[in-house]
């Protein structure tokens, strides 16, 4: 069964000029110890989908229609007393710049106790002790004596650390990590990602990994879902899409990162840019852009539809009318 | 567009000597006396040297505070150096920056900055933007030239004519960075110098930004200094590449030769911490550490706590920049051939 199950999400936000849709009608869903990337230009809807699973949505934005089910019980519709038992506890969250999602008054071991012993019945000494034993887990060399520093004694990479200790503190089943690299330098992303993966690999917990690097989520995911102007494009399996992808939009994003393999005088690129919530076209939301646009793309919005491709357990799954079944004869 | 010097065909453009900034942060005098504090000196670059022929890219890639921008702050004169100078075109920039004919050589080095929503005056329209160097430095005669030469610009680097009567706000990230380049472009610049010009940029984004700047080289023979974290967009971009760590070069390479076979072990580091499309689920083991603070660098080799190649004369000697097979390394272990 799955983790968990995001089902026709859809987040609005109330405006003087009416009321845009920021996430259109998406559903996934993740099974314990998976690890799933979602990647998109900014403004896609990525850290949207993250903050609805934590319960973290800024008003004015709501969830207007769908659920999201941990464990199989709805928590979209849940009150802040229960979402917050339920956040930390079950669902651990990592974000993008840990200068801010640590309290500077604080000292970490202080930060870290309080989650401890707010989700799990413990001691002083015993919330201590796991405190030190999840620094070292998050490989922070001498824990016990950094346990009583506070956050700006230590270096970007190693507040990022601190973080990911503070997520893991009551062993939640779900990590949502927002761009938890991208405030980060390359060495240390490196360093970073491989202890996210690792730490969560031993725990058994499922990660969502939200990035903008399609060279993380190569290294780091099993599947990807690609979104785009709040819809997902396509979802599948990584070497999958990553190699063979089936959308246009993730075909145009692959091309256009330079890579470190091949010569080319130019890359590829897509031309336009994302459209804006208040425009989006009607039909499929990549049809300005996409080469390979035709007739239907302007009038009906396309759904996930399986591709097969040799007999794969999991296949894709693409929105894009290219690949329905009945396209073809439509456009004969 | 001026013509190369038929005398000097090979010389280069560019020639950095030894330039240093040294920036004084110290406590405010009195708490300095009070607590008995030392004066605190931080050596943002310390002694870096190289050239860029004209036509070519020079990139600078380093993790941050390793001072890429305060090169290309000192390539631009925002910033005096401490120690060394600047050659461009074979007089002394830094001199000329100083003299009153300052603006005959600012015309010839432009920048482009990396947030293209804080480089932009939002309250300026985008005629204004691009129009101002043109003013500034007296290359229109009147109003209708003005409108002439900034509709030009903004159709070089993509953008529509009609666009001059909007404002940033009304631009996408993409589309405000081709107005910085249009910028920089108007006074028709020989050096252009690029501060991490697409690292604010979504990836589709950044491929027409790149795509531009390579066309605009093309076409007009710029030279660029290229500032980036991104080494996959350095290797697309750039001719030759400086790798800097803690204020210094530690290797400075012809593009293929510091892809296909880097020397220094930072350099070999860097390249290891690139998350490689082509493998996906590969493990990878990153390297251990850290930057130190530049405020208090380790003695020797500033990269020698990282480094498993340091012995001893790595943390007492401090390796210099040399030639060595065609290239320039700054360390001992290459030198004499413990890698």
């Amino acid at each position: 069964m799955s983790l968990l199950q995001v089902q026709n999400l859809v987040v609005e936000f109330p405006s003087r000029h009416g009321t845009l849709r920021a996430i259109d009608d998406i559903s996934f869903d993740i099974a314990p110890g998976e690890i799933l990337g979602v990647v998109g230009e900014s403004g896609a809807g990525k850290s949207l989908t993250g903050a609805s699973i934590i319960g973290l949505l800024e008003p004015p934005g709501r969830i207007a229609s769908g659920q999201i089910l941990l464990e199989g019980k709805r928590i979209d519709n849940l009150t802040n007393d229960q979402m917050r038992s339920i956040r930390g506890r079950k669902i651990g969250a990592i974000f993008q710049d840990p200068l801010t999602s640590l309290n500077p008054l604080y000292s970490v071991g202080k930060q870290l106790t309080e989650t401890i012993q707010a989700h799990l019945p413990m001691s002083d000494q015993e919330a201590r002790q796991r405190a030190i034993a999840l620094l070292q887990d998050t490989g922070i060399s001498a824990a016990a004596e950094r346990i009583d520093h506070y956050p700006h004694q230590f270096s970007g990479g190693m507040r990022q650390r601190v973080v990911i200790a503070l997520a893991l503190a009551a062993e939640p089943q779900l990590i949502v990590a927002d761009e938890p690299t991208t405030a980060l330098d390359v060495s240390i992303q490196a360093q970073i990602i491989s202890l996210l993966k690792n730490v969560c690999k031993k725990r058994g917990a499922a990660v969502m990994l939200i990035t903008h690097d399609m060279g993380v989520i190569a290294e780091t995911c099993d599947r990807v879902a690609v979104m785009y102007a709040g819809r997902i494009a396509e979802i599948g399996p990584v070497h999958q899409v990553i190699n063979h992808p089936e959308h246009p939009y993730t075909a145009g994003l692959m091309a256009s990162i330079p890579d470190m393999d091949t010569d080319r005088e130019r890359l590829n690129q897509i031309d336009g840019a994302m459209p804006r919530l208040n425009a989006i076209p009607t039909g499929c939301a990549f049809n300005p852009r996409c080469p390979q646009v035709f007739d239907r793309c302007f009038k009906e919005r396309p759904n996930l539809a399986a591709v097969s491709r040799g007999g794969q357990n999991t296949p894709t799954q693409v929105a894009c009318w290219l690949h329905q079944p009945n396209t073809l004869e439509g456009v004969a | 567009m001026s013509v190369q010097d038929p005398q000097h065909p090979s010389k280069a453009l560019v020639i950095a000597h030894d330039l240093a900034k040294t920036f004084d942060v110290s406590a405010p005098w009195l708490s300095r006396v009070i607590e008995r504090k030392p004066r605190q000196l931080l050596k943002a670059v310390d002694g870096v040297s190289f050239e860029i022929e004209r036509g070519k890219t020079l990139a600078l890639v380093g993790e941050s505070g390793c001072g890429k921008s305060t090169v290309a702050r000192l390539l631009v004169g925002l910033y005096e150096p401490t120690r060394g100078g600047l050659t461009f075109d074979g007089q002394d920039a830094h001199a000329a920056f100083k003299s009153s004919d300052a603006k005959a050589m600012r015309k010839r080095i432009q920048m482009i900055f990396q947030d293209p929503y804080a480089s932009l005056n939002p309250r300026w329209t985008v005629e204004a933007i691009v129009g101002e160097p043109l003013h500034e430095h007296g290359l229109v005669k009147d109003e209708q030239e003005l409108k002439d030469r900034v509709a030009q610009l903004l159709k070089s680097v993509g953008l529509s004519a009609l666009d001059m009567v909007k404002y940033p706000h009304q631009f996408s990230g993409g589309q405000r960075q081709r107005i910085s380049i249009a910028r920089a472009l108007a006074t028709a610049p020989e050096f252009l110098v690029c501060d991490e010009p697409t690292s604010a940029l979504d990836v589709s984004v950044q491929a027409q930004v790149l795509n531009i700047m390579k066309d605009l080289q093309r076409e007009r023979g710029l030279t660029y200094l290229f500032i980036s974290h991104n080494l996959a967009v350095v290797r697309h971009v750039s001719d030759k590449v400086g790798v800097m760590y803690l204020g210094q070069l530690v290797e400075l390479a012809d593009k293929h030769t510091l892809f296909d076979n880097p020397q220094h072990p930072y350099t070999r580091m860097l390249l290891d911490a690139i998350p490689k499309m082509k493998d996906t689920g590969r493990a990878r083991t990153p390297v251990q550490g850290e930057v130190p603070n530049p405020l208090n660098p380790p003695p020797g080799c500033s990269f020698n706590p990282r480094c498993p190649l340091a012995n001893a004369r790595c943390k007492t000697e401090r390796p210099v920049l040399k030639d060595l097979n065609g290239i320039k390394i700054a360390c001992h272990a290459v030198e004499e051939g413990r890698h």
